[in-house]
C-alpha cells in the first residue's frame, strides 16, 4: 500500500492564490500604483528635509551625509510596513470578513497552499516595490556602493519575515478595533529600530534590547549593502530574519487550519 | 464506479470540544441518486457536509468518497466534488464571470477551457447578460444561481448543497429545481440539506431526518410519509378559544389528534369521509381544510414543535 506522503508546506496549486490576488488587484490598480510612490515620499521627505538639518554621520569610520545614513532605514520600514498591511489587513478581510477563503478550500487546494500562496504574493508585490525604492536611492545619490543591488534581496527577505509574522498575527484579531494593537506594535519597532539614527546613540542595555528587533537587523543589513560595509555579521543577521519568517509562517498555518476546518 | 457506492459513512463523529455535533450516523449513496439531509437548526446537517466536502475532518468513523480516504486524499476527492456553501462565499470584488473563471484555475484547468465552461455555466444560470457585472450588484437569487453555476466549473461527478434555496423567492426557487433535475438527468449525484419539505419531496429519491446529531428516519419522501403520518390530515377551525376540551371529542375519528393553539389536526386516510362523520356527530367547525399529509407532518411528528433557537 501506499505510505503517507511526507509532510509538505503547501504545493505548486498555492500559485493559484497570487493568481486570485492579481485578478482582484487588477481592477483596483490605483492601490498598487501607490505603492511606487511611497518611497519618493520617504526619501524626499525625510532625506532630503531632515539632511540640512542634521548635516553628517559617521558610520563604521565613514562620514556620509544623513540622507545616505537613513534611506536604507527607510527601505527597511517601507519593507515593513507593505507587508504587514497586506499580510495583516487584507488577510483579515478574506479570512474572517468575505469568507474568500472557505471557498478555496472546497477545491484541492489546502490551508498551507492559502497561507504559502499568501507569502508568495506579498513577496511578488515587495520585490516591485523593493526596486522601485532601490532605483530611488541610486537615482537620488544616496547609495555609495554596487554592492547597492543585494540591497533588493534584503529588502525581500524582510518582506518574507514580516508577512509570516503578519499572517500568523492576523490569525488573533477579532474585529476592526484590534488593528490598534497592530499599530501599537508597529509604531515602536519603527521608532526604536535605529531605523533613523545609529544604534550607537542608546545606552548600552536598550542597544541590546533593539537589536533583537527584526526591524532594526533589517535596517542594519540593508546599510551595509548600501554603503558597502560588509561583514560577517551580515549572514546572522539574514539568517535571524529567514527564523523569523520560519516561525511565522508554521504558526500562521497552524491557526489557519484551526480557524478554517474546526 | 460501475454500481459502487459514491460515498460510504460509517459510524461517523464530529466532536467540537465537549459538544458533539454528529453522533455516529452511518449511510451509503449511490450514484446518479439524489440524497437529502432534513433537520431543524443545530442538528448536526452542517457539520456533516463539511466532513463530506473533504473540508473539515471526522473526529472518528470511516469516511470513504470515490473509493478514498478524505484524510489522506484530501484535493484529489475535492477535484470531483461541487459545493454550494450556506452562505455565498462569492468574490465581491470580481465580475460574475471572472468568479467562474478564476475558480476554475483552483482546479488547474486551462483558462481556454474555463472561458468556453463559464459561457455554457452563465447560460445555464441565465446570468449570461450580467456576465461583466460586479457581483456586488446582484440579487439574492442571481448569487445563489451564480454559487451554484461556480460549483460545476470542474464538472462534478458529486455536488453538495447545502440550503441551496434559503432566501430565494419562489420564482429563483423553482428555477433552481429545475436546474438540479437537469443535472440529475445528466448523472450526477445530489446531496442536498434542506428545511422546506416541498423542496426535499420535489428533489430527493431518499433523505434521512436529522435531529440532535443522528438520525431519527430515514427513506424515501412517501416511504416516510407512509410510515410516521397518515396519508391525508383534515385541518379544523373553531371559534371557541378553548380547542384543548375538543381533543377527547374527536379522538374516535382519527388515527392521532394533535391540538394547536390556532388548529387542530387529525391524522386519517379519508379526509372526507371524517368531515361527514364528524358533520353527522354534530361538531360544527367554522372552517375544515383536507389535504395531502405532507413531509412537513413527518419532520414535525419527528423533531417536535418546539423552536430550536
Amino acid at each position: 500500500m501506499l505510505t503517507r506522503e511526507i509532510p509538505r508546506f503547501g504545493s505548486r496549486r498555492s500559485y493559484h492564490i497570487v493568481e486570485r490576488n492579481f485578478t482582484v488587484y487588477r481592477s483596483q490598480w490605483l492601490m498598487l500604483v501607490s505603492g511606487f510612490f511611497e518611497p519618493l515620499f520617504y526619501l524626499l521627505s525625510i532625506g532630503i528635509g531632515l539632511n540640512h538639518l542634521v548635516g553628517n554621520i559617521t558610520v563604521g569610520g565613514r562620514i556620509v551625509t544623513y540622507a545616505t545614513f537613513v534611506a536604507p532605514g527607510m527601505l527597511a520600514t517601507s519593507a515593513m510596513n507593505g507587508a504587514m498591511i497586506d499580510s495583516i489587513f487584507n488577510t483579515f478581510f478574506r479570512l474572517k470578513i468575505s469568507h474568500a477563503y472557505e471557498a478555496v478550500l472546497a477545491t484541492p487546494l489546502e490551508v498551507t497552499d492559502v497561507a504559502l500562496g499568501e507569502v508568495w504574493w506579498a513577496l511578488a508585490r515587495a520585490s516591485i516595490y523593493a526596486a522601485s525604492f532601490i532605483t530611488c536611492m541610486v537615482l537620488l545619490g544616496d547609495s555609495p556602493s554596487y554592492w547597492v543591488v543585494l540591497c533588493w534581496p534584503a529588502a525581500i527577505l524582510t518582506s518574507l519575515a514580516f508577512s509570516c509574522v503578519g499572517l500568523a498575527a492576523c490569525t488573533y484579531i477579532r474585529s476592526w478595533q484590534d488593528f490598534d494593537l497592530v499599530a501599537l506594535v508597529q509604531l515602536p519597532l519603527f521608532l526604536f529600530s535605529a531605523t533613523f539614527f545609529p544604534i550607537s546613540l542608546y545606552p548600552k542595555w536598550l542597544g541590546v534590547i533593539v537589536s533583537f528587533s527584526p526591524l532594526y537587523q533589517s535596517a542594519t543589513l540593508l546599510r551595509g549593502f548600501s554603503l558597502g560595509q560588509l561583514d560577517w555579521m551580515m549572514i546572522l543577521r539574514a539568517t535571524y530574519l529567514v527564523a523569523i519568517a520560519g516561525a511565522g509562517l508554521w504558526l500562521a498555518a497552524r491557526r489557519f487550519r484551526s480557524i478554517l476546518l474546526p | 464506479m460501475n454500481g459502487a457506492h459514491v460515498l460510504e459513512a460509517n459510524q461517523l463523529v464530529k466532536r467540537f470540544g465537549d459538544f458533539t455535533a454528529v453522533k455516529e450516523v452511518s449511510f451509503a449513496i449511490d450514484q446518479g441518486e439524489s440524497f437529502g439531509f432534513l433537520g431543524p437548526n443545530g442538528a448536526g446537517k452542517t457539520s456533516t457536509m463539511r466532513m463530506i466536502s473533504a473540508v473539515s475532518q471526522p473526529s472518528s468513523g470511516r469516511l470513504s468518497i470515490f473509493g478514498l480516504d478524505p484524510r489522506t486524499h484530501g484535493p484529489e476527492i475535492r477535484a470531483r466534488l461541487g459545493v454550494v456553501p450556506q452562505e455565498d462565499t462569492l468574490e465581491l470584488e470580481l465580475s460574475v464571470r471572472l468568479n467562474l473563471e478564476m475558480f476554475g484555475r483552483y482546479f488547474d484547468l486551462p483558462r481556454k477551457l474555463l472561458r468556453e465552461r463559464a459561457s455554457e455555466l452563465l447560460e445555464f444560470a441565465q446570468l449570461s447578460d450580467r456576465a461583466n457585472d460586479k457581483v456586488d450588484n446582484l440579487s439574492g437569487g442571481m448569487k445563489r444561481r451564480l454559487t451554484i453555476a461556480r460549483a460545476l466549473i470542474n464538472r462534478p461527478e458529486l455536488l453538495i448543497l447545502d440550503e441551496p434555496t434559503t432566501g430565494l423567492d419562489p420564482q429563483a426557487r423553482h428555477l433552481l429545481w429545475e436546474r438540479l433535475y437537469r443535472l440529475k438527468r445528466e448523472g450526477v449525484t445530489l446531496i442536498i440539506t434542506t428545511h422546506y419539505m416541498d423542496e426535499a419531496e420535489q428533489l430527493c429519491d431518499r433523505l434521512v431526518v436529522m435531529d440532535h446529531g443522528t438520525f431519527v428516519a430515514e427513506g424515501a419522501p412517501r416511504e416516510l410519509i407512509a410510515s410516521h403520518s397518515t396519508r391525508e390530515v383534515v385541518e379544523l377551525r373553531f371559534s371557541t378559544d378553548s380547542h384543548e376540551g375538543l381533543h377527547d371529542r374527536l379522538a374516535p375519528f382519527a388515527r392521532r389528534v394533535e391540538v394547536l393553539p390556532d388548529r387542530i389536526l387529525l391524522y386519517v386516510d379519508e379526509g372526507d369521509d371524517t368531515l361527514r362523520e364528524i358533520h353527522a356527530a354534530g361538531i360544527a367547525p367554522t372552517s375544515a381544510l383536507v389535504r395531502r399529509s405532507s413531509l412537513e407532518d413527518v419532520f414535525l411528528r419527528l423533531t417536535g414543535r418546539t423552536l430550536v433557537d
